[in-house]
Formats: structure tokens, sequence, C-alpha cells
């Protein structure tokens, strides 16, 4: 099974962002990928800087994927994705319908992300017709339902399946970072920045519980599938997504990579519970709610 | 503008057609829909009355197969789409690719609209489904300002059906997992968002009340506040030092301001949101909004809504207030 660094969904210094891939270039992650997912107001990095990035990567070995916006409102959105998909350097991931119509009505191969509703085999099937290479499982599917599809999967697809992370659940029109703040999303002041993995919401009797992200909300715990590798494995997965934090991504990818590898990892759920500030969650995996954490056999 | 309304039985469908919907749409009694409540929906006998009843007025019915099913299941989708085609609905209201590529095959000649639980929110997405699959309406998700449907609209190539009343979703329809996060079952899969059967309601030591959902405190009521069903995204929650609605307050969103500017942008039809509710909401809201858009046909110039209208929709609205949602950029 392959790595892959899934695009950063948070919003960072540029400084920060480079650096990060400067370090990815000597991570264990085989694919990268890369560009804004959330929020078109995110611009402290310019089409052309993503660009300069996946050149770097490519050199380093890494292939890369340049991911698109998930909720496509704007016409300059529309237009933002549509050069995204114009791009000749690099395979695209399509995050909605328009980055897939774009695509595959100009015979361009592509990837999935976790929010293209891939349910069943006949959309699958169909999504190769037009062009699909990979596409990762919306992240509330479990084993079971990966199961059927990795049976019914057309040849020369590759299944990726998101495998830590904060889980992402949803994407609105209303930027949540800025009503926290008291701010319109119009005047935001770009408050994002400082909240690097987000901005935690709890219940009203301090439980961590979502995490707001601008216009995306996410799970406060950090779901994991190390403990299911050997079936992902045995279903035939052919890449895990890691989704970047702003520390300790590179540690997830070494720990991940160590457990593929079949490795003897010390302290392992120790090492876990360090990377993941407000707890682990691996329920979908496991036809639960996506909160829970269910014990699963050893790696 | 055509009225789309909901309906959740039999007399749902009645008070619909009574008070002057163009057409009605409904679901079966299962999980191939987004309103699978226990109680609620059509068996073949009622569906066959209610496709009876609409149609022998001159109305339209639609049916609502809007959820995605994995493989395993796909063979009780299919055959949700045949009972519906067998007994003559006016259009599916679809969601998954899949299918949707299964009904186009099957039933070439009907007509097949993109559910608001397809998500797709750009000129280019609905290409996509009007290319494969031949569609021939989309519902917009209630994610986009009224300057951005109207742009929408412009590059489309099929109708466009936007939210007119109703309970408001605030994230983007067809990718909200929220619900299943809490409980394992989600409006994709399951055909609910924030289902009865995980709710718990406590009561507290101040003689407050405590919501919950799978478990996750939603919000607390004090001992003189009206305790709100604990929809996820409508609950009190904490950020940073304050305690506030963090997503969304229990709000219903209401269109009768705007109905002469999306008239004027296109806007082909108007959707009521709410099979779950019950008849006598249908019978009101139905006869409000009917009254609104005749009035708005009539004279767009000098329209504007009646507050007696107002304090109609008010009085079905969750939280009894309303909003205009995204549809007003400020609220965004």
């Amino acid at each position: 099974m392959k790595l892959s660094l899934g695009p950063i969904t948070y919003f960072w210094e540029r400084d920060a962002v480079f650096d990060f891939y400067r370090a990815a270039t000597a991570s264990p992650a085989e694919i990268v990928y890369l560009g804004e997912v959330v929020c078109s107001k995110r611009r402290l990095l310019k089409p052309e800087d993503w660009l300069t990035i996946g050149r770097e990567l490519q050199q380093a070995g890494k292939d890369v994927v340049l991911s698109t916006l998930t909720l496509v409102e704007a016409a300059s959105e529309s237009s933002a994705a549509r050069h995204v998909c114009e791009n000749t350097d690099f395979m695209v991931e399509a995050n909605d319908a328009s980055a897939i119509q774009y695509l595959s009505s100009a015979g361009m191969p592509f990837v999935t992300g976790p929010s293209v509703n891939i349910y069943n085999h006949r959309t699958l099937s169909l999504l190769s017709r037009l062009g699909l290479k990979r596409w990762v499982l919306p992240v509330e599917l479990g084993l079971e339902a990966l199961a059927e599809l990795q049976e019914r999967r057309p040849s020369g697809v590759e299944t990726e399946v998101f495998a830590f992370g904060r889980l992402p659940l949803a994407w609105s029109a209303r930027c949540y970072t800025a009503r926290s703040e008291n701010l319109p999303k119009d005047d935001c002041r770009f408050r994002c920045l400082d909240y690097p993995d987000g901005r935690l919401l709890s219940t009203r009797e301090g439980k961590d519980f979502l995490v707001l992200n601008g216009t995306q909300t996410q799970s406060a715990r950090t779901h994991q599938a190390l403990g299911d590798l050997a079936r992902l494995r045995q279903l035939g997965v052919d890449v895990l997504r890691i989704s970047p934090q702003s520390t300790g991504t590179m540690d997830v990818l070494e720990l991940f990579d160590a457990v593929r590898r079949g490795e003897a990892v010390n302290d392992l759920n120790e090492r876990l519970a360090a990377l993941a500030p407000a707890g682990v969650c691996n329920g979908y995996l496991h036809q639960q709610a996506g909160m829970d954490n269910e014990h699963p056999n050893a790696a | 503008m055509e009225l789309v309304c909901p309906a959740g039985n039999l007399p749902s469908l009645k008070a619909a057609v009574d008070n002057g919907a163009d057409s009605v749409y409904v679901g079966f009694k299962d999980d191939t829909n987004a309103r699978h409540f226990a109680g609620l929906n059509f068996t073949e006998r009622t569906f066959k009355k209610a496709v009876d009843y609409a149609q022998s007025r001159g109305r339209k019915l639609f049916v609502a197969v809007n959820t995605y099913p994995r493989p395993s299941a796909f063979p009780r989708w299919k055959a949700a789409v045949d009972q519906a085609a067998d007994l003559g609905v006016d259009a599916l209201i679809l969601a998954d690719m899949g299918v949707m590529d299964y009904a186009a095959e099957r039933w070439p000649d009907l007509r097949l609209h993109l559910s608001v639980q397809g998500s797709v929110t750009t000129a280019a997405g609905i290409r996509l489904y009007h290319e494969h699959f031949g569609i021939r309406r989309v519902v917009l998700p209630r994610v986009l300002s009224v300057k951005q449907v109207a742009r929408v609209i412009e590059d489309s190539p099929v109708p466009v059906e936007t939210f007119g009343f109703g309970s408001l979703c605030v994230m983007v329809e067809g990718r909200c997992l929220l619900s299943s996060y809490a409980t394992g079952r989600s409006p994709n899969t399951y055909g609910a968002c924030s289902p009865a059967s995980h709710v718990r309601w406590e009561e507290t030591p101040d003689g407050g009340t405590d919501t919950r959902l799978g478990g996750v405190l939603i919000d607390h009521f004090g001992k003189d506040e009206k305790a709100g069903y604990p929809t996820l995204c409508k609950g009190r929650f904490e950020v940073g030092e304050h305690t506030y609605y963090a997503l969304e307050e229990p709000t219903s969103l209401n269109t009768l301001a705007i109905l002469p500017e999306l008239q004027s942008i296109g806007v082909s039809a108007i959707k009521v949101e709410g099979r779950q509710r019950s008849p006598a909401y249908v019978a009101q809201v139905t006869a409000v909004m009917r009254s609104a858009i005749d009035a708005c046909l009539r004279d767009p110039e000098n329209y504007s809504p009646q507050d007696a209208w107002m304090r109609s929709l008010g009085s079905v609205s969750e939280g009894a207030q309303t909003t205009l949602g995204a549809y007003h950029r400020p609220w965004q």
C-alpha cells in the first residue's frame, strides 16, 4: 500500500506551506495532493506557487496531484477550478461535480476526493468510463461497504482510504471561523490564519466535538485506520491518505510507513495519542458513529 | 414559477393539492429517500392513490429516491425507481449517479430531476448530469446567494428549482456527515438527519432539559426555556470563551421577501421543505406560498409579502423565526 499526503485543509502562512512540502520531499509519502480545497479567499499561494511546489516534489520522486475546491459557489471559483483542471503538468483530484465535468469532457484522467459521493459499484463504473483512475472512499463508509465496492471495482481504478486526520464532515456557504469572531464572511480578516489546525468547538459540558475550519466543519477527534491496515490490505486498498496537521504530520507518515512494512512499533497507541490532540476515533470503518473508537484487531 | 410541495402521507398530499401546489413530491416507506422517518411515507397502495389524486386534478407527482445505496442495497433502489415508473409518476428526484444511470437506461422517457442531495452547485456540474443522464431539472443546494443562483441559471442546460420555505440545511446537502459522525446514520445512507432513535431528552437538576444526539450534548435549556429538538447544526456549543449557536440558530428558510428577485433571475420552481411535517403544516404553507407566488406573478413591481403570510409561516417555523439564509450575503 502506498501512502498519500492529502491536501492541506487549513489556512497556513506561506512560509509554513513551503516548509511543510520541503519536509514532505523526504517523507515516505509516495503521492502528494496540493492546492486549496476549502476556501477560495485563501490565496497566500498563487497557482504558480503550487505548480512550483509540485515540480519540486515530482523531482523528489513523488506522484503529484492537484486538488480542486470542494464547494464551488462563485463564478470566480468555477474559473479557478477550471484552471486547475486544464493544467497539463499534473493529474487532478476532482472534489465536486463541476471538476469531474471539466476533466471528463476534456478526456483527462482524474482522481475523486472523499467528498465525491461514490457509494456503489454502478457509480464507480460510470466514473471509470469517464476517466477515473483513483477514488477516495467517502469517509462515512466502513469496511463492509468497502469490501462490497472492492469486489466489483472496475479494472484500472485504484482505491484510496482516508487513514489519518480530522474528518472532513461538512461544507457551508457560511464561514464559521468568521462567525466565531463576530465577523462577516466578506470581512473575515483571514482569522483562519490564527488557527492552523482549525478552531475547536466543544459541547456545553466541555467535551471536544468538532473543529471549525472556515466554511468547513471537521471532527475534533482524529480518525485513524492504523489498527485496520491488515484488513485494508486484504481488501486490495492501494493508497492510505494522511491528512496534514500543523505539527507531527511527518511523524504520522513515518508511523504508517513502519506499520505497513510490518516493523514492530513500540508504544504505538501512545504515539498515536500524542498525534491526536482531541483523541482518536475509527467508528466509521466499523459501521459505527464516526466519533466512536472501536478496538480493532492489532495491526 | 411552479410550486412544489411536500407530502409524507395521503392527507398531506391532499392538503398540498387542495391548497394549490402545482406538484407534490413524496417518498417510499424506506431508506431510499431522505425523509426516512417512522410512520411516514407511502406504501404501494397509498402511493397509487397519491398518483391518482394528484394527476386527476391536473397536478404532478414526483418521487424522491434520493439517498445513496451501497452495492448490496442497490437492488432496492432499482425497485423503488421501477415502482415509481410503473405507476406513471411525472418525475423521479434522484441523487446517486449509479441510480441515475440505472433510471436513465431502464426508463429513457421518464423525467429525471437532480435532487438537492446530489449536491451540485454549478452549471458545469449540472452539465455532467444532463449529458450523461438527460436530467430535465436541478434542485440547488441552499448554499448560494441570489446572485450566484442567477449565474447558475444563465449557464444551466436545464431549469432550476430552489428552496422557498422550510427547515434550513446550513451545510451543502448531500455532503453533510455531521449527523452520521454522532449517530452512525446519515442523510445520505439512512435518509434521516439527527434521527429520533438517537435522541435523548434529560431533565437536569436545575429543572431544565438537556438534549442529546448520539450521547452528545446538543443543547441545555433552562427551566423557563422551551427545549427544541436536537438537530445537530442548530445546537448551542462552546467556542473559545463563548457559548452560542455556533453553526445556526433554530430557524427556517423563508423567501417571501425575495420572490420577485427569484422570478426575475429565472427560477422555474419553488420548493417547500417538510415531508416529515403534518397535513396542517402542508395546507398552511402551500396556501401562503400559492397566494404569494400568484401575487408576485401578477404584479412583481408592486409585490410585497403580506403580514398575514409572514405570521402564518413564522408560526410553523423552527424556533418561530425565519431567515433568507445563504440567498442573503450577510447571512454567510
